[in-house]
């Protein structure tokens, strides 16, 4: 007889594990890592959504127009017809012939332009590095504004993380009422774009006979009025300073009570703010939010400080979402709902409840069967389907997996799947015992015979399960995980954890010699 | 307790002509079902969007029925889902717009029909759609390459036919099961099919095991007898498992609720099918292909002497004489 049974303190080690890190998991203690469950059993929202990235791509050309005017306006350089074309092109000429190297030596401080010059007219373009760059870019920035907008709305434990080059996951768990959703829902989607537009007040007056083609011609876009759809303003195509610049918003209240939002814009905003409104007093400027014009205030006298406000029309409820979404950022590109899975609470209990019942009386009956046909083997068998029970659930946790319920109907198959080890085993040691083999031996030849077999059986399998993970997704994911980890766990508690226990009891069985009793043959 | 002795041989490979036709006989009815009646294609798969309402009072499926009628959700499909209290609507559409979805305007349409609550929308995109299915038939090839490959390896390349074709076999028959019963093939469907495809490799590897092992260590030159014994010897552990697999899905398929009901179901097919060809099919594969038990012991001797000519020229390196 062995002296140190390493696989029997392999076991017992395995067991402490097992139990240590799968409490917080059962008894769902506020400490200590545990497993969370999926949307489909405690209830929520799962989105997946899809970044249009192109329209990232016409905001980049949108805001290098901005740069562009901005920098001719600073020097005195006249340039004509400077527009948007085909949303990813700009285009402008030069006047004056000698003002070229000036505009030449501006251009090339803007990274990632290509620029196209015929004689004084230039036609600017992203390079293609430059637009996978920005389409990048503006995944990662929904990502993370999302990410802050849902924090400011007070759910708990949002999560939102890239998937592929273009979708965003968004899973809001405790969502409960219909309205809470939508509300959710709602503010991931504003695009919250704040956009301070100059009225075009030398053909203000025209708006209203003028089509949308005849405007562009000027360089202008006709915009409409949140209030009043029928209130029309011509503003300048590009815009003076954009939600960029936005670093605060708050929601105050006017004279009349009615609420405001007040943004802060930062240093480089303020400039410009500054700078156009002195240069324009008398004139209109359009605040512009989502493509509706909130208010248009004549411009009295130059604003510095870098602070203005929007009116008009907010309930409170509205213009606090609106304040969270200017703080947290404007979405770079509009996003569209490609999936969406949203489970009541009361669905996830019943779901939960009827699982439990399958899981708990599953268990039972194999465990007297078990019993039943195999006796103490049996018994032993059981020993190890337990803990490789406690051990899916506490590595599951340690790596803050998610159990969904194909997650829970993978363990009640992986409950059914990893008695087999030990059946295998135990008929293995059965037959020899019948071929007269003395219990000792026939425990050690029972192992080593089964053991190819087994090997083999849980290899393929989890070689399956690893292309399921690598390709699968959703609940396929998470079934290969159970899985995964119920084959590994069942090697070291079906295998080696048996196995130790037989040779601490070797001795005793030895000396009983009953086989009726310990492997349930006559 | 006992139910197989093990030490009778049961003349299986000698009844294999019926039991092929059997199989072959489910086979080609699955296919044709498969073909003619189709799958059931859920919205993970179709794209579109479902609703289950629960209502306080029997669902009113006809008035429903008017309601939805009178508006752009014409024609969708309303069943009743598991008690007579909850329905599930089915609707063709999706809804891209995150600020006004399907589920927001059903609630509006269906305020008329009594007091109920929404308790699941779920919206599947097109483009969603089409790529959980590119991605289900990349992972289903794979698997099934890497199998190959690995049993090729480990055993003999008719073994790796072999237990594809059982495979095969299992996952046709399932999924005839599934067209026929008219299960609503989602993600979760997938995941059992997987699952069956995983249970069936696991028995067939077990019962191929001892047919390799029966060539290896018997004299027995009659592939038909080696077979027979080793399926024989393995017939208590492979009803054993079985039985407890079965009892564990039987319970979630009665216990388990409606939403699991088409999960249950295909695995309780899968278990059925899985067993009746790791016994009966699976090894009559091997046996239709020609395997030989001559050049397999052959080979297996050749890689024995390999392995002795390389451990006696390390033995003499080791001594120094080379």
């Amino acid at each position: 007889m062995k002296i140190f049974n390493y696989r029997l303190v392999i076991f017992i080690l395995s067991i402490i594990f097992g139990v240590v890190f799968s409490v917080p998991s059962f008894l769902q203690t506020e400490t200590g890592k545990k497993i969370s469950l999926g949307l489909d059993l405690q209830g929520g929202l799962h989105m997946l959504l899809g970044v249009q990235t192109n329209e990232a791509v016409t905001s980049k050309i949108k805001s290098t127009a901005t740069a562009v005017k901005y920098f001719a306006n600073d020097e005195d350089i006249l340039i004509d017809g400077l527009s948007i074309k085909d949303n990813d092109r700009i285009v402008f000429t030069v006047l004056d012939q000698d003002e070229l190297p000036k505009v030449d030596k501006m251009l090339e401080q803007i990274s990632g332009l290509q620029i196209t010059k015929n004689d004084l007219d230039y036609s600017l373009t992203l390079t293609p590095e430059e637009e996978v760059k920005t389409k990048d870019q503006a995944v990662a920035q929904a990502v993370e504004t999302i990410r802050n907008r849902l924090d400011q709305f007070g759910l708990a434990e949002p999560n939102v993380v890239r998937q592929g080059e273009t979708d965003i996951v968004v899973q809001l768990p405790g969502i409960k009422t219909a309205a809470e959703e939508k509300a959710a829902r709602e503010l991931i989607s504003k695009p919250a774009n704040l956009e301070l537009m100059a009225v075009d007040e030398e053909r203000a007056d025209q708006v209203y006979t003028m089509s949308r083609a005849q405007a562009a011609q000027y360089g202008d876009i006709i915009l409409e009025a949140t209030d009043n759809p029928s209130v029309k303003y011509l503003v300048k195509e590009i815009p003076i300073l954009n939600g960029s610049q936005v670093v605060d918003a708050q929601v105050a209240f006017d004279q009349s009570n009615q609420p405001i939002i007040n943004f802060t814009l930062n240093s480089a905003g303020a400039r410009i703010f500054g700078d156009f409104t002195a240069k324009n007093v008398g004139k209109r400027l359009a605040v512009v939010l989502d493509g509706k014009v909130y208010s248009a205030p004549n411009i009295r006298e130059r604003i510095g400080g870098g602070s203005g406000q929007i009116s008009g029309g907010f309930t409170v409820v509205e213009a606090g979402n609106v304040a969270i979404a200017l703080r947290s950022g404007a979405l770079p590109a509009s996003v569209k709902l490609l999936e969406k899975r949203s489970v009541g609470p009361s669905l996830g209990a019943d779901s939960i409840k009827a699982s439990t019942i399958a899981l708990v009386s599953g268990f039972l009956i194999v465990f007297m069967f078990m019993i039943i046909y195999y006796r103490r083997a049996g018994v032993i068998a059981n020993v190890a389907l337990v803990t490789n029970i406690f051990i899916i659930i506490s590595v599951m946790a340690m790596f803050g997996a998610t159990l969904t319920l194909p997650g829970m109907a993978g363990i009640v198959l992986t409950v059914g799947m990893a008695v087999d080890a030990n059946v295998i085993i135990t008929e293995r040691i059965r037959e020899l015992l019948r071929q007269g083999l003395s219990i000792p031996k026939a425990v050690e030849d029972g192992y080593s015979n089964a053991m190819r077999a087994i090997l083999d059986a849980n290899i393929t399998t989890l070689l399956v399960a690893v292309i399921l993970y690598a390709y699968g997704t959703g609940p396929i994911k998470g079934f290969a995980v159970t899985i995964s980890i119920g084959i590994l766990a069942s090697m070291l508690t079906a295998i080696l954890g048996t196995h130790g226990i037989y040779e601490a009891l070797l001795p005793k069985i030895a000396k009983d010699k009953n086989l009726n009793k310990w492997f349930g043959i006559k | 307790m006992e139910i197989f002795k093990g030490t009778k041989v049961h003349d299986f490979m000698g009844k294999r002509i019926p039991f092929l036709s059997l199989s072959a006989v489910l086979v080609v009815v699955s296919l044709v079902l498969l073909f003619t009646r189709g799958l059931n294609l859920g919205i993970d798969f179709a794209g579109g969007t479902l609703v289950q309402v629960q209502y306080d009072h029997k669902a009113p499926i006809d008035k429903i029925r008017t309601v939805l009628n009178a508006t752009d959700y014409k024609g969708s499909s309303i069943t009743k889902f598991g008690s007579e209290d909850e329905v599930v609507i089915r609707v063709s559409g999706v809804s891209s717009n995150l600020a006004n979805d399907i589920g927001d305007e059903m609630h509006k349409l269906l305020d008329s029909t009594g007091e109920f609550q929404i308790r699941r929308v779920d919206m599947v995109g097109p483009k969603v759609g089409g790529e959980l299915r590119e991605k289900g038939i990349m992972a289903l090839s794979l698997s099934l390459i890497v199998i190959l490959i690995y049993v090729s390896y480990r055993f003999e390349w008719r073994f790796a036919i072999a237990s594809i074709l059982a495979l095969a076999h299992d996952v046709i028959i399932a999924l005839g099961a599934i067209s026929l019963v008219g299960v609503e093939v989602n993600l979760d469907i997938l995941a059992a099919i997987l699952t069956i495809l995983g249970y069936s490799l696991n028995d067939t590897i077990i019962v191929f095991d001892r047919i390799r092992e029966g060539v290896q260590t018997s004299k027995e030159a009659v592939l038909d007898k080696v077979v027979n014994t080793s399926v024989s010897r393995t017939l208590s552990r492979t009803t054993l498992t079985s039985l407890t697999t079965f009892f564990v899905v039987a319970t979630l398929y009665f216990f388990g609720g409606e939403i699991i009901n088409g999960f249950a179901f295909t695995l309780l097919v899968g278990v059925i099918v899985g067993t009746y060809s790791s016994i009966f099919i699976a090894a009559s594969f091997l046996v239709q292909l020609r395997f030989s038990i001559e050049s397999f012991r052959a080979k297996e001797a050749e890689k024995v002497k390999r392995q002795k000519e390389k451990e006696k020229m390390r033995a003499m390196y080791e001594k120094g004489t080379v």
